[in-house]
This record gives structure tokens, C-alpha cells and sequence, in this order.
């Protein structure tokens, strides 16, 4: 019992981040119909400009450590939030009359691109956050004892996911993101500026996707520069399985996935817990084939 | 016997009654004219007819066959051939490869055969292409067999839609709202094809809301409203029938 | 979308030049080649086979389709396996092996090739995915883990014994002559033009008596079996194979070689050299190679968002004079 509730809440920590990344995924998706495969690689960058900041800038030493994360963590998302948003003027702009397929594959090479540039900056080698920098505490639930970098974790991705939530529902900006979603030509007809919405969803998207790397290294210590392939495939995953496009259901579809992969590490085979993620994935699409929450369009004859 | 036989048809989209217990007959070698105002389920008609849609309730015979839930692809097999409220063609191919699209359930060569380009399958490719130049020719867009279909003009592509359809040598052609964006110079046009497509032994169900188009064409009107048949019988009949007038009282005045 | 035939004509025109120009240009690369960029164009040869395969299902039935390192895999995999331990010669694996990836494609088609879009692309990466990760776990006891199967003996052809590269140059180039011809037929014939329709509209070409998901599937089918094969001749040529070939980015390489070529069979050459290819132009980079290659991926992208060089409309012999011109509708009209 004891293992399962902390697998549970390990899978819900990484979950949420994976949620965190997913939400990138998908409202790209839902404003553009483009599959940002450079995503991934942006949650990198947050991990190594979290990690730079944090040492080399040296405020881990003159700040205390809560105030120093906290500044780091929103530093990490603007920063990342303005490549997002250089990366899709240059790469994605000049493809939006052109096939779905092109633009895809200039995702792809951006990936590429990304990944090579941290390793050139970097190194190939595998960076370690600072011991410092973790949270030592435990708190006590149901009379088990969690660690508090693990509920740290499910917080700042709740609060976070949350305040997107707020964003998206509540303001008129949040409802011009979704207007474009629906419809862009019609959104441009009610005097949206189309362009400016999909730079807008450009920094929010990548934004969470760099906290949720600093996130990781911290969660876990250790980055490299490979980590956005898996990481973006995964939260890529949570997307389609909560239904690509839809809000909410990226969110529901990375604590899933993070669930269920946590429980499969332990209980059928640690090596085999990626095969088991996606083997769910399959399952649930051939029973819905639009995801968990994705709308079920009927076509129209 | 009747080609086609519509028994209590009934469709829901999510609790929505869209078609309710609709039941009519058409007879071989007619022309029969399904209209409504808009929203009354014709299309929807059209769609658990082709098998595009499966009905909840009720069942649909061709031919002396339940063809109910049957795939379209193989109902166009067996003689059913249709065209599209919106207008579906394959805008980057030419008018003749949209053409073939109709006889490609004609065709027997495989993927084999076609690798190999084996003599039969030459024949037969032949043969399809010199037929299809037969159906352009007879709704007149022969000259733009090589233009892209998304190229046309709107009228010429609701003709080729017609001509993709004859090309699979149906028993039964279903036409949704054929003069849909035509001027005047092409509904006249159309009406020409219509009878001539019925001369060939063809016979037609349309959805129209050209009220001078179907009275002219028409031996037999079906009437929806609100997904429910309200009238049939001949174009004069249903004209003076006061359900149908209610229906239409101040819609398309004009029209009639 | 108005193309005058004439200078329609003229296109084809400098398409046939280029292609008699490339087929001129591989026949004679093995003479001027030293044996490095010799094992290059073998590569490039085997993404070629891969990337027509490819072309089949994402190019022509505009399948979305990233998947296909797994069905290259199961190929080569079938190939290492059933050589190593029952000694089959190498060649005569080359139909089994692609009939062995052409099943396990069946198998997991089936339930999913209805599935839209994007949804189906992450599939397909997922499959990749599985199959790198049973490799790995040395899937039965038989795929030897991380390590791979070493030890595939060398194929044998009318008992010419093909070891060097320069033989593998033209075992590679000549399967690629045979698929553009076999390919070349299958595009300009009512099964192409059925993909082709699909691609455009599914609905429309389920409504036009195309049964849409047979042929969804048996393209999917097709391009794995021509995998396997391409699978089965890369065992050969390295004679280990290892899981790590099979990955994610594998399917990536062989999907941007279709996307970028465009859809004809000239630009999938084309874009084969280029992909492969400049890598291996970009060596005196070193570290900086790859960031170059992403880049130029976009740029390419850029540049020609279309792909090189698309798919010509098919020309139909004899068109005019199939019937009286005007006959019957000036009748009607007057």
C-alpha cells in the first residue's frame, strides 16, 4: 500500500509535468494544426537556463534558496517564452499557407537544431542541479511520509495549470485564443489580429514547457541534452490521449500518463514502462479514436 | 416493384430527432424530387440512404435488397451513385481523373496487375479513360477533361460531380441541390441532362430548392418538414396540399 | 491551378532529362567514388527504397505515417535471426522478411489505420517506439538485446558471393531501379489514382465506390513489405544490426525525405541525396553538423514548402477523339 500511494504521487509529480509540456503541444495545436516538435527540445533549454542561472548567475547564493527558485523558475519561463515565440516568426510564419506535413518537418528540423545548440553550448556530458537547491523537508499525509521536492512538484504544476485555466476561461484574451482555436478565418473577421494570438499562445506554450523543465532538473538533479526527445514525446502522448486541442484534456492526459507509467515501472517492468505508455495510448485510441475529452466531429456531407 | 424502398426510416444525432419514421418508394426509370425547407433532414435522408449514415430505426431496400448500414463504397457497387450538397471533388486532379474516380469500382485490375501494367490492365485503363470522355462529353465539360477540378466554374463542377457519378454506371443517382450556385443559363442546361440522364435508364432522386427546377423534372415530390414526411405524390398534388403550403407559407413564396 | 498543357509538356520534358541525367549519374558514381562515399551511396540507396516505400503510404494515400523504422526493423530483424539460426541464405529472406514486416504491419494497422490525422502519427511513432523497446529487452531470447545479432552471412547471388561495397552499391541501385518502375506503374493506374483520392477527400472517394480503408490498408501493407525487404539488405550490408538503427529519428529521416521530395519518385531521389548526403558534407563541422542539418531542414522547408519536385498530372493516351467531339450535348441543347 505504501508503495502504491507514492508511486501514485510520484506519477502524479511527473504527470503534472508532463501535463505542463502537453499544454504547449496542444494549444499550438489547436491555433495553428501543427505539431510543434521543437517543444521538446525548448523544455531543454528551461532545464539548462534554469541550471545556469541558478549556478553561474550565482543567485542560489545570494538569495535564499525559496526566493532564488521562485525568480529562477519565472526568469526561465520569459526566456524560454521568447525563443518560442523567435522560433515560430522564423520557422512556422513563412509555412502557415503551406502544407500541414512542411511545417511539420521544419519542427522537426528545429528540433534538431535545438538539441545540437545546447549540446555545442554545453557539452554532451549530463549536468547535476544542485543538492542545495532541493527541499529537504517531508510532510506527513495519511500517515506516510512524502518527500517535499515530490509535493512541490504537484503544486507548481497544479497552480500553474490553474492559472491558465483562469487565463484562457476569464479574459477577453483567453477568449480570442480560443476564437482563433475554433475558427481562425472567423476570428480575423470579428477583428482578432490572428497573428498576434498565435505569438501569444508561442509564449505561453514553450513558457510552461521551460518551467517544466527547471522542474525536471530539480525533481530529478540530473539534465541532458537529449532529455526534450523524450520528454516531448511523452507530453506529445498526453496530448492526443486527452484529445490534441483540447485544454483540459492535455492536462488530464499527462497525470494519467504519468500515473500509469509510475505504476507500471514498479509493478510490470521498469524497461518496459515507455512500451507500456504507449501501449495505453494505443487502447484508449482504438476505443476513442479523438482521445479522452477530443470532440467527436461528424463529418459534414 | 419499387428500386427503392425507405420503411420508417429514423436517424437521431445525440438525442435530436433529425429524420423521424420516413417512408417513400421510387419508382424505376422516375424522377423524384425530395424538398423541405432548410433543416428538415433531406440531406440526412440522402446520407442513411447511401450509407453514409446508419439509420437507428427503420430500414432501406434497393432493389429488393435491405442495403441498411451497408458501406457506401459498396452500395456504389450495386448501383448507387451520389453527389454532394458541398461540393466534394478532388480539387488538384483533372476532370478526367475525378471522372475515374466514379468507374473505379468498375475496374478489376489489381494492385499487381497494376504494377506490372500487365495488357489487361492496359485494356481496361483504356477502355475506362474512353469512357469516361463519354460521360464529360455528355454534361459538356469534354474540353476541360485536362483542366484541375478546383479550377472550374461552380457550375461545371456541380456537372462533373454529376458526370463522377454516371461514370459508375448507376441504377439510381442521387443528386443533392444540383443547381446550387448555377445561373440561369446553366439550370436550363441542367434540366436538359436531367431528362437525358433519365432517358438512359437512370433514375433520379434529387434534393432541390429550385421550385421551378423540380416542378418541371419531377413525377413525384416527397415533402419534409422538421424531419418528418409531410407530403408525396405528383408536383401538383403536393403544391395544393395545405400542410406543405403551411410549411412554405412566407419561406419561398417567390418560388412558387 | 490552370497548367497549359505546353508548357505542362515542357515540364515533363525537363523531368525526363533529369531523370535520364540522375540514372546516368548513380550508374557511373561507383567509377569516380573511393570506397568511404561508395558505403554513403549504398546509404543513400537503402533511405531511397525506404523513403519510395514511404512515399506509397504518407506521399500518395497521404497516410500520416511516422513509423516506418519499425517496419525496417522487423525486416532487417527477421532477416538476422532466421539467417543466424537456420542459416537461410541472406537473398531468399529478402520476400520473407518483407512478407514477416508486411504482417506484423497488418496486425497493427488494422485497429488503427481509421484513425485521423495526427492522432494516427503519434501511433505510429508509439509503434517505433515499441518495437526499439522489445529489441532491447531481447523480446523471446532472441534478439540479443542491446548488443543486436552479429554474424548475418554475406548474401549470394547465382553464386556471385556480394561482400564489398561496390556490389552492394549495385544490389541496392538496381532494387531501386525495379521499385521506381514497379512504383512507377502502381501511381498510373486506378489503384495510384485511388490513393490519390483518398489523400484529396476520404469521404468523397468512400462516396465514389473507393473502399477506402482496404486501401488505406493494403498501402500501409505494401510499404512494409518493400521495408522489410530494405530491412533485409541493410542486415546484409552491415551483417549486425542493433536496436539503436531502428529508433524514432530513423522514422524522422525517411518521413522529411518524403515530405521534402514532394511526392514523385525523381524528387524522393532527390531529397534521398540530399538528406543522407549532406550530412556526410557537413563532416569537417564535426560537432556543428547536425545543428547545420536542422537548420537547412528548415530553410528547405522554407524555400519549397510544396517539396522539390510534386507529382506531374498523369498523362492519358489518346484522350480526343475517344468520341465525336460535342456530339450528343449540342444535340440536346439545340
Amino acid at each position: 500500500m505504501e508503495q502504491f500511494f507514492q508511486q501514485l504521487l510520484n506519477g502524479l509529480a511527473v504527470g503534472g509535468i508532463y501535463a505542463l509540456v502537453a499544454l504547449g503541444y496542444t494549444m499550438v495545436y489547436g491555433v495553428l494544426k501543427l505539431i510543434n516538435f521543437a517543444h521538446g527540445d525548448l523544455f531543454t533549454i528551461g532545464a539548462y537556463l534554469g541550471l545556469t542561472l541558478l549556478v553561474s548567475g550565482g543567485l542560489a547564493g545570494s538569495l535564499p534558496p525559496v526566493l532564488a527558485v521562485l525568480l529562477v523558475f519565472f526568469m526561465v519561463g520569459l526566456l524560454v517564452a521568447l525563443i518560442g515565440c523567435a522560433l515560430e516568426r522564423v520557422a512556422y510564419r513563412p509555412l502557415q499557407k503551406a502544407g500541414r506535413l512542411s511545417a511539420v518537418v521544419s519542427a522537426l528540423g528545429a528540433s534538431i537544431f535545438f538539441q545540437n545548440a545546447v549540446m555545442l553550448a554545453y557539452g554532451a556530458r549530463p549536468y547535476v542541479y544542485p543538492n542545495s537547491l532541493r527541499p529537504d523537508f517531508t510532510i506527513e499525509l495519511f500517515g506516510y511520509a512524502l518527500p517535499g521536492m515530490r509535493v512541490m512538484v504537484i503544486v507548481a504544476t497544479v497552480a500553474l495549470m490553474l492559472a491558465l485555466w483562469a487565463f484562457i476561461q476569464k479574459t477577453r484574451m483567453g477568449a480570442a485564443v480560443r476564437a482563433v482555436a475554433i475558427d481562425q478565418s472567423a476570428a480575423r473577421l470579428m477583428g482578432i489580429n490572428v497573428n498576434r494570438i498565435i505569438s501569444l499562445v508561442f509564449l505561453i506554450g514553450p513558457g510552461l514547457g521551460g518551467m517544466a523543465g527547471l522542474l525536471v532538473g530539480m525533481y530529478y538533479g540530473k539534465i541532458d541534452f537529449t532529455m526534450g526527445w523524450t520528454y516531448g514525446l511523452k507530453a506529445f502522448t498526453a496530448a492526443i490521449l486527452g484529445g490534441i486541442g483540447n485544454i483540459p484534456g492535455a492536462m488530464l492526459g499527462g497525470l494519467l500518463l504519468g500515473v500509469v507509467e509510475a505504476l507500471a515501472a514498479s509493478y510490470v517492468a521498469f524497461a518496459w514502462k515507455d512500451a507500456v505508455a504507449f501501449c495505453v495510448l494505443i487502447l484508449i485510441l482504438i476505443i476513442r479514436p479523438t482521445g479522452i475529452l477530443g470532440e467527436r466531429t461528424a463529418d459534414k456531407l | 416493384m419499387s428500386l427503392l424502398e425507405l420503411r420508417d426510416v429514423t436517424k437521431i444525432f445525440g438525442g435530436l430527432i433529425a429524420v423521424n419514421e420516413v417512408s417513400f418508394t421510387v419508382e424505376p426509370q422516375s424522377v423524384v424530387g425530395l424538398i423541405g425547407p432548410n433543416g428538415a433532414g433531406k440531406t440526412t435522408v440522402f446520407n442513411c440512404i447511401t450509407g453514409n449514415y446508419r439509420p437507428e430505426r427503420g430500414s432501406v431496400i434497393f432493389d429488393g435488397r435491405n442495403v441498411t448500414g451497408v458501406a457506401p463504397h459498396r452500395l456504389v457497387e450495386r448501383g448507387i451513385a451520389r453527389t454532394f450538397q458541398s461540393i466534394r471533388l478532388f480539387s488538384t486532379l483533372s476532370a478526367l481523373e475525378n471522372t475515374l474516380a466514379g468507374r473505379h469500382c468498375r475496374l478489376r485490375s489489381g494492385w499487381l496487375a497494376s504494377m506490372l501494367h500487365l495488357p489487361s490492365q492496359r485494356r481496361e485503363e483504356r477502355e475506362a479513360v474512353r469512357r469516361c470522355m463519354q460521360e464529360l462529353e455528355f454534361v459538356g465539360l469534354a474540353d476541360h477533361a485536362e483542366e484541375a477540378a478546383g479550377s472550374l466554374s461552380y457550375g461545371n463542377q456541380r456537372l462533373l460531380e454529376i458526370a463522377r457519378a454516371l461514370a459508375s454506371d448507376p441504377r439510381l443517382l442521387i443528386l443533392d441541390e444540383p443547381a446550387g450556385g448555377m445561373n440561369d443559363q446553366e439550370t436550363v442546361a441542367l434540366v436538359d441532362t436531367i431528362n437525358a440522364i433519365r432517358e438512359r435508364g437512370v433514375t433520379v432522386l434529387l434534393i432541390e430548392h429550385d421550385m421551378r427546377l423540380v416542378m418541371r423534372i419531377c413525377e413525384k415530390l416527397v415533402v419534409l418538414e422538421n424531419g418528418c414526411l409531410i407530403a408525396q405524390g405528383a408536383p401538383e398534388v403536393v403544391r395544393s396540399h395545405p400542410a406543405v403550403i403551411e410549411a412554405y407559407l412566407g419561406a419561398e413564396d417567390e418560388a412558387w | 491551378m490552370i497548367v497549359p498543357s505546353f508548357s505542362a509538356r515542357g515540364r515533363r520534358g525537363r523531368r525526363l532529362v533529369s531523370c535520364l541525367l540522375l540514372g546516368a549519374v548513380i550508374c557511373l558514381l561507383p567509377f569516380f567514388c573511393n570506397a568511404y562515399w561508395l558505403d554513403v551511396c549504398v546509404s543513400i540507396g537503402l533511405y531511397a527504397l525506404l523513403a519510395l516505400s514511404l512515399n506509397l503510404i504518407l506521399g500518395q494515400a497521404g497516410i500520416f505515417h511516422m513509423g516506418h523504422a519499425a517496419f525496417f526493423g522487423v525486416g532487417a530483424y527477421a532477416t538476422a535471426i532466421l539467417n543466424t539460426m537456420f542459416h537461410i541464405p541472406v537473398l531468399w529472406l529478402m520476400p520473407v522478411s518483407g512478407a514477416a514486416a508486411a504482417l506484423f504491419a497488418l496486425v497493427v494497422a488494422r485497429p488503427i489505420i481509421h484513425l485521423r490525422g495526427d492522432y494516427l502519427l503519434i501511433v505510429t511513432i508509439g509503434i517505433v517506439e515499441i518495437v526499439r523497446i522489445a529489441l532491447l529487452n531481447d523480446v523471446g531470447g532472441i534478439t540479443g538485446g542491446s548488443n543486436g545479432i552479429f554474424g548475418i552471412s554475406r548474401p549470394q547471388l547465382f553464386g556471385f558471393r556480394i561482400y564489398k561495397s561496390l556490389h552492394f552499391y549495385w544490389l541496392v541501385w538496381g532494387m531501386v531501379g525495379v521499385t521506381l518502375l514497379l512504383f512507377y506503374g502502381l501511381w498510373h493506374s486506378r489503384v495510384g489514382r485511388a490513393l490519390n483520392y483518398i489523400k484529396a477527400d476520404d469521404v468523397a472517394a468512400e462516396g465514389c465506390g473507393v473502399n477506402v480503408s482496404l486501401y488505406k490498408l493494403t498501402a500501409f501493407v505494401l510499404g512494409a513489405f518493400w521495408a522489410g525487404m530494405a530491412g533485409t539488405i541493410y542486415a546484409a550490408k552491415m551483417s549486425t544490426i542493433a536496436p539503436e538503427s531502428f529508433n524514432f529519428m530513423e522514422s524522422v529521416i525517411i518521413f522529411a525525405v518524403v515530405i521534402l521530395s514532394g511526392g514523385s519518385q525523381l524528387g524522393v531521389l532527390i531529397s534521398a541525396f540530399l538528406f543522407i548526403g549532406l550530412p556526410e558534407l557537413l563532416r569537417e563541422f564535426s560537432d556543428a553538423r547536425m545543428l547545420i542539418f536542422g537548420l537547412a531542414m528548415m530553410l528547405m522547408m522554407i524555400w519549397r514548402p510544396q517539396g522539390l519536385l510534386p507529382c506531374l498530372p498523369r498523362v492519358y493516351a489518346r484522350l480526343r477523339g475517344a468520341v465525336a467531339p460535342g456530339a450528343n450535348v449540342e444535340e440536346r441543347r439545340a
